[in-house]
């Protein structure tokens, strides 16, 4: 029922204030190097059990969080914890038993399978990976269970990707996903690729997975209304930062940050003449290698005045687990227009 | 409906010669677009709307693909037209915006030059002059600085601005039907909504019929007057937008609305799971026996597993392809 954050004790992942850097080269001899912010202190926690979406636009650095996370880029700076286990500086070795744990779901379920592997074996690789079946019988139980959580038949496993529709490659994806028994699953824009009767399939069974198993899950997206469907809590990123943070029900009823205002209310409704007022923004999204001063997201902002420009907001409490960073939520700012 | 329709599709067939088996994309669909109308095509991946689309421009090539049926345009069936009288349509009287506009757009020739490049040939513009009403689509398009974007590449450009350019070049020749095929999926939501309140507020300038093809409900409610419902090939059901929105009568349209989440559920406490179509479009290749949704319709019968529903008037404008929608008494 309650969609607010779990107690503390239940955290499985925190991040404290995560920097990814790409430095573009740009002058001869390494002179004026350009860096490319991708993402810039970012810090946040997800509890067991706990579905956390990070939503934006494309650019906003979702997708670089997920593979700092998995370590398929090194943080630049930031600490990643684990179960009260640091892991953003162990090394390839060491850090290798414990990526059971953290498991990812692609967003492309055809580029995503190797072509040339059978489900079984698909499948079986993770579980073998990290010895997590004691015979081969139990291998054989582990796959039949596999395939039951997913809902594909156990004759399927026998077949290669292409035999498969996008939506059972994505269930494919996801089991693959769940043969490593992780805490937590990354869905990277898991369910965007997919037709819309195809995607109510998926979001259900990642909705009941959830459930059933007590997953962590961090649920990248840019699609609202799939997120406000499975989310406990969300995150809006805007040029590699979180701008507001907090429970579902706050962040979608009564956001405090105006771009996740401007988000929410582009979101076109399947509702003719839902007559509603359409926050448009101006522009597009700025360069992440030269980004505004001040607060981030100025240039585009309906309500930005004089201190916006110079003064970087913090990401300030304005709610129980409900944070946003934007000057207006200050007493002392100018009213905001209605 | 008033006067005679600015397009108007018959018994459209396509169908594609593969190794294995013939894939019959479209079945005999017929709708007609009226002038200044924006009519949506909506469907799933396969569903068969960009083939009807790709062939009222005829840029299928033939073979694999076989087309029969007629498509009028003004009267004139295009199908029967020889190539070059088909040019003088495309990009003039009939033109089209692409999903992706980093692929549709030529990477090697300034956006200026694309735009200028229908004036040309359609207008018989000089390059000189051509420019200029570059410059003025750009402008109209809502893109800063057009003296100088007009010099730029596609590769310098953001992605809602060369879906904007893609408009311009679209928009040069004011056509009389603007095809749309899913012009918003690949661009972010702020600037959906900004290519959607253009599509709207040009459409008002201009005039043009719009024909619009998206698989997103959201998009069909903002924009469309009128709604055809695609499933394998076929259409299922047609209708204006607010009586579809109101009262889907097919059970495909039903099940789409169901499987979409509603932003702002969470206010009537939404923990609802998400009504799902059980299992997927049917194989194309092969003659479908019966109703076309038979294998995935939560209230089949005997009676749809062997008879093809025959598309009825159900409502005033409201058309549905199902033995079992219901039927209003004032329906025609």
């Amino acid at each position: 029922m309650s969609a607010t954050p779990a107690p503390p004790a239940r955290t499985l992942l925190e991040v404290n204030d995560l920097k990814k850097h790409f430095s573009l080269g740009g002058g001869l001899f390494g002179r004026s190097t350009r860096v490319l912010k991708a993402v810039d202190g970012l810090s946040f926690t997800v509890a067991r059990g706990e579905t956390l979406s990070l939503v934006g636009e494309s650019g906003c650095g979702k997708s670089t969080v997920a593979k700092a996370l998995m370590r398929l880029y090194a943080p630049t700076a930031g600490q990643v914890v684990l179960d009260g286990r640091r892991i953003d500086d162990l090394s390839a070795g060491a850090l290798r038993p414990l990526r059971r744990h953290i498991q990812m779901v692609f967003q492309d379920p055809f580029s995503s399978l190797n072509p040339r592997m059978r489900v079984r074996a698909i499948l079986a690789e993770p579980i073998r990976n990290f010895g997590l079946a004691r015979n081969a019988a139990d291998l054989e139980a582990k796959l039949a269970s596999l395939m039951e959580r997913v809902g594909l038949p156990r004759e399927a496993l026998g077949r290669f990707p292409h035999e498969f529709s996008g939506g059972q490659r994505q269930r494919i994806g996801i089991a693959r996903a769940l043969a490593a028994e992780p805490d937590l699953i990354i869905c990277d824009e898991a369910v965007s690729a997919l037709d819309v009767s195809v995607k109510a399939q998926i979001v259900n069974l990642l909705r009941d997975l959830q459930r059933e198993l007590d997953l962590a899950m961090l649920f990248i997206s840019h699609d609202l209304a799939i997120v406000e469907h499975m989310t406990h809590r969300v995150a809006v990123m805007y040029l590699g930062k979180i701008v507001e943070i907090g429970p579902r029900r706050d962040l979608f009823l009564a956001p405090k940050h105006p771009y996740t205002q401007a988000l929410l209310s582009a979101v076109p409704i399947p509702e003719p003449g839902a007559g509603r007022t359409r926050i448009v923004l101006k522009g597009d999204v700025p360069s992440p290698i030269n980004p505004p001063s001040g607060c981030r997201f100025h240039t585009r902002c309906p309500h930005a005045f004089d201190r916006c420009r110079t003064e970087v907001p913090g990401l300030d409490a304005v709610g129980t687990g409900h944070f946003a960073a934007c000057h207006l939520n200050d007493a002392a700012a100018p009213a905001r227009a209605a | 409906m008033s006067g005679a329709p600015l397009l108007s599709i018959e018994n459209l067939q396509v169908h594609f010669r593969t190794p294995d088996g013939v894939n019959r994309a479209v079945d005999g669909v017929s709708f007609a677009i009226q002038s200044g109308e924006t009519l949506a095509i909506v469907g799933e991946s396969g569903c068969g709307k960009s083939v009807t689309s790709m062939s009222i421009l005829r840029l299928l090539p033939e073979p694999p693909a076989r087309i029969a049926g007629a498509i009028k345009f003004e009267g004139t069936n295009l199908l029967d037209l020889p190539n070059s009288a088909m040019r003088k349509i495309r990009g003039n009287d009939i033109s089209v915006i692409f999903q992706e506009p980093m692929t549709s757009l030529n990477p090697v020739l300034t956006v200026g030059r694309q735009i200028g490049e229908t004036l040309r040939l359609h207008q018989g513009l000089g390059r000189r002059e051509a420019e200029e009403r570059a410059i003025e689509m750009l402008t109209l398009v809502g893109i800063p600085e057009p003296r100088r974007r007009v010099r730029e590449y596609p590769h310098q450009l953001s992605g809602g601005m060369r879906q904007r350019v893609m408009i311009a070049i679209a928009l040069a020749c004011s056509p009389k039907l603007l095809i749309a095929d899913e012009p918003t999926t690949a661009l972010d939501v702020t600037i959906q909504a900004q290519i959607l309140d253009l599509m709207r507020d040009l459409k008002a300038r201009v005039g043009a019929a719009i024909m619009l093809i998206t698989h997103d409900l959201g998009v069909v409610a903002e924009v469309a007057d009128r709604v055809v419902v695609m499933y394998a090939g076929r259409k299922v059901e047609e209708a204006p937008v607010r009586d579809l929105f109101r009262a889907p009568r097919h059970p495909y349209t039903r099940g789409l609305m169901g499987a979409v989440p509603k932003l702002g559920a969470v206010e009537h406490g939404a923990d609802a799971r998400l009504a799902e179509i059980p299992g997927m479009v049917p194989s194309l290749k092969g003659r479908i026996e019966g109703c076309v949704f038979a294998g995935r319709c939560p209230d089949v019968t005997d009676l749809c597993r062997a008879y093809a529903p025959a598309l009825e008037p159900k409502a005033p404008g409201h058309l549905a392809a199902c033995h079992y929608a219901p039927k209003d008494a004032l329906a025609a």
